[in-house]
C-alpha cells in the first residue's frame, strides 16, 4: 500500500468523523425551519461537543471501570467502522479490514458496551434503554443482512470497494430489487440511529426512549464522546446508503481533481439525505413502542422481496 | 513425536487420573485428579496438532472382541477434535483444582467418572471401527449420567439424569442402526471398509437419517434438546464446562465422521444439507430465545449451547448443500466455518461455565436475580466473563466473530441452487443466523448486566469475594485463546485445511492469505476480507489519543450520587430485572415462547390505589412439553405394564415362554 | 444487456405489484388499506398502457383508460363512500397478527415462485417473469379474505385478487381480446355495486359488518326458530 493511498484514506475518514456533527445540526436545523422555528444553527452540535470537553466528569458512585471504558470502546468502534465507509474514494487499502458484515459487527461491539453502560448505574432507566435497544437491534440485523445480500449477490462480494465499483461499472438498468433493498436499508437505518419513528433523539425524560435512556448518567467528556459517536454513526448509515446505491461522482482515482469532485458530490447527496431524513422526522408522528416489531419486520419482508424478485427477474433472462 | 503415541499417553494419563482418584483420598486425591487430567489434556492437544500437521497414523490393539481387535485412526478431523477436547481439559483441569476444594471428601464418584467420561470422548475421536466407536460411546455417555446425577440427594437432579439417560440410550441405538445399514455395504466394522464401500442411495439416505437423529440428539439440536436444559445445570460447574464445551462436539464429530467421511461427500442427496440447514437455523433462534427467558445462570447457558450447535449446523448444512450441488471449494469454506465455531464455542462456552461456577460459588445461587454488582468484587471474574460474552456474541475482535462471519461468506457466496425455494432457503437461513447472533448479544448484556452490574441484589452478592489463583489462571488460558482465535484466523484456518482435503479433496489454503498474513479472505481478496489485527491496532489507536487528548493534567473525576428522578430512596429492587430486561422478547415472540404470565394487584383500600402487585412469568419449553414428557411417560408406562406382567407369577412366565416358542416356529417354519 | 426498456418496466411493475398486495396486508386502517387498493388500479393501467406500446396492441390503450377509471377511481370511490356511509374507518381486525401475517405472505411468494418456474421456462412472452409475481398476488388476495375480519376488506381483497388475475392477463397473453375484457370490467363493477347495497342492507340487519357476528347472529335466530 503506498503512502498517498493510506494517507487519503485516514483524511476521508477524519472529513467524515469532523463534518458529523454539522451533519446532525444540518438535520435540526431543517426540523427546526419546517416547524417554524430558526433554530440553532447548524454548528450547534460542535458547540455543545466542546462545551461537554470542557466539563468536569461527575460519576455515579457505583458506576465501575465498565461505565468509564464503555465511551471511549463505543467512540473507537464507531470510527473504525466509519473509516471504511469511503465517502470521496473508492480504492482505499484499508477498506479490506472490514467488509459490510464486518462493519455492522463493530457497530454491534459499539452498541454492546453502550448497551453495557446503561446497565452499570442499576437504575430503571438504564436497564429499560439497554433492553430496548438491544431488542429492536436484533430485529433489525437481520433487514439489514437482507438487504446487504441483494446488493453483493449481485456484486459478488461483501467488500463495498468491489461493491462501489460494480455499481458504477454496470451499465444502469432498472433493478426493482436495488430499490427492495434500499426501502429495507432507510427503515433500518432509522431505527439503528434512534429517529423518528422508532425513536425520539430529541427527548431526555419520556417513557420511550431508547437511546437517551443509557446515556442518562453520562457526563462531561465521556457524553460528549457517546453523542458524537451517535452523529458519526448517522453520518456512516447514510454514507453507506450513499455509496450502495448511488455512488456516481465518487473518485477512482486519487488525484486532487477526483477527490475534490468526490467531495462536491458526497456533501450534496448527503445533505440530500439529511433535508430528506428532517423531512420525515417532521411529517411522522413516533410509533408505538410495540409497533416497532412491526416495522422492522416490514423492513425484512421487504428485502427478502427484494431478494425474490432479484432471482425471479433479474436472473435468468 | 508420533501423533499416536501422544494420543496413547493422553489416554493413560486420563487412566492414571481414574486411578489416583480411585486409590487416594483427601487433597492427594483432588490434586492427582487434576494434575493428571490436565496432562491428558496437554498430550491430547499436542497430539492434536502434531496430527493436523503430519499425516494419518493408525494403531489397532488386541483389545475387545476375539475377531475384531480395536481400531484406532488420527486423521486430520479426528486430530482437530483432539485439539478441541485438549484445548479446554488443559483449563478445566487447572480450574478444577481450586473449584472442587468445596466437594473434598464427597468427591469420590466424581473424581473416578470424570476422567472416564474423558478417556470416553478421546476414544469415540479416535475409533477406526463401530466396535470401539460404540463402546467408547457408550462410556462417555454412562459415566456423563454418573457425572449430572452427582448430586442425587436432589429430586430435580435425579429427574434431569433420568431423562438424560433416555435421552442418550436412544441416540445411542439410532447411531447403532445407522452403523448397521453401513455394516450391511461394506460388510465390515471397520470404517475403511464402510468407507470404501459402495451405498445405494436409499441406504445412504436411511444412514444419514439415523445418524442425524442419533447425532442430532447427543448434540441437542432442535427437537431433540429436551434433555440438555435439564441435565447441564445440576452437573457441579467443571463438568457442565466439559458437557457443553467437547461433548456436544463430540457428537457433531460423529455426524462429520458419520455422513462426510463413511458414507462420503459423494452421495449427499440434496435434501439432507436442506434437512441440517433447517434443523440449524431453528436450534439457533429456538435457543437463543429460550436463553433469553431464562433467569437460572446455568440453565440460560444451557439454551445457548443449542444455539451455537444451531450455527454449528447452518455451516455444515450450507456445505452439504454446496457438496451436492458442485462447490467444492465453497462446500469447504461451510466446513471449516463450522468446525471453527466448533472449537470457538468450547473455548468460550467452556469459559462461560467456569466463570458461572465462580459466579455460584461466591453468590450462592444459580438464580440471576439475586446477584447484581459482581464487577466490583470479583473483578478478575468479570473480565474474563466479559470477554467470553463478548465472543459468544459474535462482536469482534474476538472468535465468535470470526467463525460466523465465515458462515456468512459461504450463504453470501452461494450461487443459485436449484428451484426457487432451495435458493431462497441459503439467505434465509443466514438471515436466521443473524437474528440469532443479535438475540445473544442481548441475551449476554442481560447477563453481564444482571449478574456483574448494578446494585448486589442480595446479602450473599453483596459480601462475594473473588477466586481463587487456580480458577483464575483456568478462566486465563480460555480467554487468551478467545482473544487469540479471533485475532489471528488466518494462522488458524490453514491448519484445518487438512480436513476439506481428505473429505472434499479441495484446498482453501491457498486463498486464505492470498492478500498478506493480516488479512483474512475466504475465496478471493475481491469478495471479502477482514482483519482483526488491523481493526484492533486502528481501535486502539484511535482510543489511546482519544484518552491521551481528553485527559490533561490534573482533570478529575468527580463522583455523586445517581440521579433518581428526586426520589431520595433508590434501592437494589428498582433495578432493572433478568425477567424484565426480556419482556420486550417475551411479548414479541409470544407466539413462539408462550408465555405463562400472572398478575396479582392487591386493593384493600380502594380499587384504584393498589398495594401490592405480584406478577409471576413461567416459559416453559414446548418441545419438552409435548415430546418429551409423552415419550418419557410412554416408556414408564411401558415398564409399569412389563412390571406388572412381572408380578404375575410363574404360570404367566410360562404362557410367554410358550407363546414366544409357537411364534417362533410359526416364523421359521 | 439484452433486456429492453418495456422489459424492465414491466418488470420493476410487477416487482410494485408484489409490494403493494404486500402493503394492503400490512396497514392497520381501512382507509390506507383503500389507498393502496385504488394504488393497485392505477399500477395495472400504467402496466396496460406500457404493454400496448411495447407490443403494438392498440386495443390494450382503451382497456387502460378503463381500468385507471374504474380500478383507480370509481371502485375506491365507491367502496370510500360505503365506509364513509356505516362508519367502519376504524382499525383493520385481523385474525392474525400482522407480523406473522407477513410471513406466511412470503412463503406463500416463496411457494408460487416455486411453481411458477416451470412453466415460465416454456413461455416465451414478452412479460413472463410477472407471471410467478401475478400468481403470488392472486395468492396474497386470498390470504387477505382469510386473515380479515370485517367484510370490507374481504371484498377489497377479492377485488385484489381480480387485479392480479387482470395483471396475469397482461402478462402472458399481451391483453384478452377487448370484449372479454369490457365484459369482465362490468361484471366487477356490478359486482361491487351489489356489495355496497349488501353492507347497507346488512348493517341494518346485523348492526355490524364483522363475519362472525353475522354468523352468531344467524344461528341466534335459528335457535330462536
Amino acid at each position: 500500500m503506498s503512502g498517498t493511498s493510506l494517507f487519503l484514506q485516514i483524511a476521508q475518514a477524519v472529513v467524515l468523523v469532523l463534518f458529523a456533527p454539522i451533519a446532525a445540526g444540518v438535520v435540526s436545523t431543517a426540523k427546526a425551519r419546517l416547524q417554524n422555528r430558526r433554530g440553532a444553527g447548524v454548528l450547534q452540535p460542535w458547540r455543545n461537543l466542546i462545551k461537554l470537553f470542557g466539563k468536569q466528569v461527575v460519576l455515579a458512585e457505583n458506576a465501575s471501570w465498565i461505565f468509564r471504558f464503555a465511551p471511549y470502546v463505543v467512540f473507537t468502534a464507531t470510527i473504525m467502522a466509519a473509516s471504511c465507509v469511503p465517502p470521496l474514494l473508492v480504492h482505499t487499502p484499508l477498506s479490506l479490514t472490514a467488509d459490510v458484515i464486518a462493519l455492522v459487527a463493530l457497530l454491534a461491539l459499539a452498541r454492546f458496551f453502550l448497551a453495557l453502560a446503561g446497565m452499570d448505574i442499576g437504575t430503571a432507566f438504564g436497564g429499560m434503554g439497554a433492553s430496548r435497544e438491544m431488542t429492536f437491534s436484533a430485529l433489525a440485523e437481520p433487514a439489514m443482512l437482507m438487504s446487504v445480500f441483494v446488493l453483493s449477490i449481485g456484486a459478488q462480494s461483501t467488500n463495498l470497494t468491489t461493491m462501489i465499483s460494480h455499481t458504477l461499472n454496470t451499465p444502469i438498468v432498472l433493478q426493482p430489487s436495488l430499490a427492495f433493498a434500499l426501502v429495507a436499508m432507510l427503515m433500518v437505518a432509522v431505527a439503528e440511529n434512534g429517529r423518528i419513528p422508532v425513536d425520539n433523539p430529541t427527548t431526555h425524560l419520556e417513557l420511550t426512549m431508547i437511546h437517551e435512556a443509557m446515556i442518562l448518567e453520562y457526563s462531561g467528556r465521556h457524553l460528549a464522546l457517546m453523542e458524537w459517536a451517535a452523529m458519526i454513526k448517522l453520518t456512516l448509515f447514510a454514507t453507506l446508503i450513499i455509496d450502495l446505491f448511488l455512488p456516481w461522482g465518487i473518485s477512482i482515482d486519487a488525484s486532487l481533481a477526483g477527490v475534490a469532485m468526490g467531495l462536491v458530490a458526497w456533501l450534496l447527496k448527503l445533505i440530500g439525505f439529511l433535508l430528506g431524513l428532517s423531512l420525515v422526522e417532521t411529517y411522522l408522528a413516533k410509533l408505538r413502542l410495540f409497533e416497532v416489531p412491526e416495522f422492522l419486520s416490514t423492513a425484512f419482508v421487504i428485502a427478502f422481496l427484494g431478494l425474490l424478485t432479484h432471482y425471479m427477474l433479474e436472473i435468468g433472462t | 513425536m508420533n501423533a499416536m503415541t501422544l494420543a496413547a499417553g493422553s489416554g493413560i494419563a486420563a487412566l492414571a487420573a481414574a486411578a489416583g482418584a480411585g486409590l487416594l483420598r483427601g487433597h492427594l486425591q483432588r490434586s492427582a485428579l487434576c494434575l493428571f487430567l490436565g496432562i491428558s489434556g496437554l498430550l491430547s492437544a499436542s497430539a492434536g496438532l502434531v496430527g493436523l500437521l503430519t499425516s494419518t497414523a493408525s494403531l489397532i490393539l488386541p483389545l475387545g472382541l476375539p475377531w475384531l481387535p480395536m481400531h484406532f485412526r488420527i486423521d486430520g478431523l479426528a486430530a482437530f477434535f483432539l485439539l478441541v477436547i485438549g484445548a479446554l481439559l488443559v483449563p478445566v483441569a487447572i480450574y478444577s483444582q481450586g473449584y472442587l476444594k468445596g466437594y473434598q471428601g464427597r468427591m469420590d464418584a466424581l473424581a473416578v467418572f470424570l476422567p472416564l467420561f474423558v478417556i470416553g470422548m478421546q476414544g469415540v475421536v479416535l475409533a477406526n471401527d463401530a466396535f470401539a466407536f460404540m463402546l467408547f460411546w457408550e462410556l462417555m455417555s454412562i459415566s456423563s449420567y454418573f457425572l449430572v446425577t452427582f448430586e442425587h440427594e436432589n429430586l430435580e437432579n435425579r429427574k434431569a439424569g433420568f431423562i438424560y439417560l433416555l435421552m442418550a440410550h436412544l441416540a445411542g441405538l439410532l447411531i447403532l442402526g445407522a452403523f448397521a445399514v453401513l455394516y450391511a455395504s461394506g460388510g465390515s466394522f471397520e470404517f475403511s471398509a464402510m468407507r470404501a464401500a459402495d451405498i445405494s442411495s436409499f441406504w445412504a439416505s436411511v444412514a444419514f437419517l439415523l445418524a442425524a437423529f442419533g447425532f442430532g440428539t447427543k448434540a441437542g439440536a432442535v427437537p431433540m434438546h429436551g434433555w440438555l436444559p435439564d441435565a447441564h445445570p445440576v452437573a457441579p460447574s467443571n463438568v457442565s464446562a466439559l458437557m457443553s464445551g467437547i461433548m456436544l462436539k463430540v457428537a457433531i464429530f460423529g455426524f462429520v465422521r458419520v455422513t462426510w467421511d463413511l458414507i462420503g461427500s459423494g452421495d449427499f442427496q440434496w435434501w439432507w444439507g436442506a434437512v441440517v440447514l433447517a434443523a440449524g437455523a431453528s436450534s439457533a433462534v429456538f435457543g437463543v430465545l429460550f436463553a433469553l427467558q431464562q433467569h437460572d445462570l446455568k440453565r440460560l447457558l444451557a439454551y445457548h449451547s443449542i444455539e451455537n450447535i444451531g450455527i454449528i449446523l447452518i455451516g455444515l448444512g450450507l456445505s452439504m448443500l454446496l457438496a451436492h450441488f458442485g462447490h467444492p471449494m465453497l462446500a469447504a469454506l461451510g466446513l471449516i466455518a463450522g468446525l471453527y465455531h466448533t472449537i470457538n464455542h468450547a473455548l468460550f462456552k467452556g469459559l462461560l461455565f467456569m466463570g458461572a461456577g465462580a459466579v455460584l460459588h461466591a453468590a450462592g445461587t444459580r438464580d440471576m436475580e439475586s446477584m447484581g454488582g459482581l464487577v466490583h468484587r470479583m473483578p478478575a471474574t468479570a473480565l474474563f466473563f466479559l470477554i467470553a460474552s463478548i465472543s459468544i456474541s459474535a462482536l469482534p475482535p474476538f472468535n465468535g466473530f470470526v467463525s460466523e462471519w465465515l458462515t456468512f461468506q459461504t450463504a453470501l457466496m452461494s450461487p443459485q441452487l436449484g428451484g426457487a425455494l432451495l435458493t431462497a432457503i441459503v439467505p434465509f437461513s443466514a438471515a436466521m443466523l443473524a437474528l440469532a447472533g443479535a438475540l445473544a448479544a442481548a441475551c449476554f448484556v442481560k447477563v453481564f448486566g444482571i449478574v456483574f452490574l448494578g446494585h448486589a441484589r442480595s446479602e450473599a452478592a453483596a459480601s462475594a469475594h473473588e477466586v481463587d489463583a487456580w480458577m483464575k489462571v483456568g478462566m486465563a488460558i480460555p480467554a487468551f485463546f478467545c482473544l487469540l482465535l479471533g485475532l489471528l484466523p488466518v494462522l488458524f484456518v490453514p491448519l484445518l485445511d487438512v480436513i476439506p482435503r481428505n473429505l472434499l479433496d479441495v484446498s482453501l489454503a491457498a486463498h486464505v492469505h492470498e492478500h498478506g498474513w493480516l488479512w483474512l479472505s475466504p475465496v478471493d481478496v475481491s469478495h471479502a476480507s477482514y482483519s482483526a489485527p488491523v481493526a484492533l491496532a486502528g481501535m486502539l489507536t484511535i482510543g489511546g489519543l482519544a484518552f491521551w487528548w481528553l485527559h490533561p493534567k490534573g482533570s478529575t473525576v468527580r463522583r455523586g450520587s445517581i440521579w433518581s428522578c428526586g426520589n431520595p430512596h433508590l434501592n437494589a429492587r428498582m433495578q432493572y430485572t433478568a425477567t424484565s430486561f426480556s419482556q420486550p422478547l417475551r411479548r414479541i415472540f409470544g407466539g413462539i415462547l408462550q408465555p405463562d404470565e400472572h398478575a396479582h394487584i392487591e386493593r384493600p383500600a380502594h380499587k384504584l390505589l393498589s398495594q401490592k402487585v405480584r406478577h409471576a412469568v413461567h416459559v416453559a419449553d414446548p418441545v419438552v412439553n409435548r415430546l418429551h414428557r409423552p415419550l418419557a411417560d410412554a416408556v414408564l408406562t411401558l415398564a409399569h405394564a412389563v412390571q406388572k406382567e412381572h408380578q404375575r407369577g410363574i404360570h404367566a412366565y410360562l404362557a410367554w415362554t410358550f407363546a414366544t416358542v409357537l411364534v417362533l416356529l410359526a416364523v421359521f417354519t | 444487456m439484452s433486456m429492453s426498456l418495456v422489459q424492465q418496466l414491466v418488470d420493476g411493475l410487477a416487482a410494485l405489484m408484489l409490494l403493494v398486495s404486500f402493503a394492503l396486508l400490512a396497514q392497520h386502517r381501512l382507509l390506507s388499506v383503500l389507498h393502496w387498493f385504488a394504488a393497485q388500479g392505477v399500477l395495472l393501467a400504467v402496466t396496460a398502457t406500457i404493454v400496448a406500446y411495447g407490443t403494438g396492441n392498440h386495443e390494450l390503450y382503451i382497456s387502460a383508460v378503463m381500468t385507471f377509471l374504474l380500478k383507480g377511481l370509481l371502485l375506491p370511490w365507491l367502496l370510500w363512500h360505503v365506509i364513509k356511509r356505516l362508519h367502519v374507518h376504524r382499525e383493520v381486525e385481523p385474525l392474525v397478527n400482522l407480523t406473522l401475517t407477513m410471513l406466511i405472505a412470503l412463503g406463500i411468494t416463496l411457494f408460487s415462485f416455486h411453481i411458477i418456474q416451470p412453466i415460465e421456462k416454456i413461455s416465451e412472452s414478452l412479460t413472463s417473469d410477472s407471471m410467478a409475481i401475478a400468481t403470488a398476488c392472486v395468492l396474497l388476495g386470498m390470504l387477505m379474505m382469510i386473515t380479515r375480519r370485517k367484510a370490507i376488506t374481504q371484498v377489497i381483497g377479492f377485488l385484489a385478487v381480480e387485479n392480479s388475475l387482470f395483471f396475469a392477463a397482461i402478462g402472458s397473453t399481451n391483453g384478452m381480446p377487448l370484449v372479454v375484457e369490457i365484459g369482465i370490467a362490468f361484471d366487477v363493477l356490478i359486482a361491487a355495486l351489489i356489495f355496497g347495497l349488501f353492507f347497507f342492507q346488512i348493517r341494518t340487519t346485523f348492526d355490524s359488518l364483522e363475519v362472525d357476528a353475522m354468523h352468531a347472529a344467524l344461528q341466534d335466530r335459528e335457535d330462536e326458530a
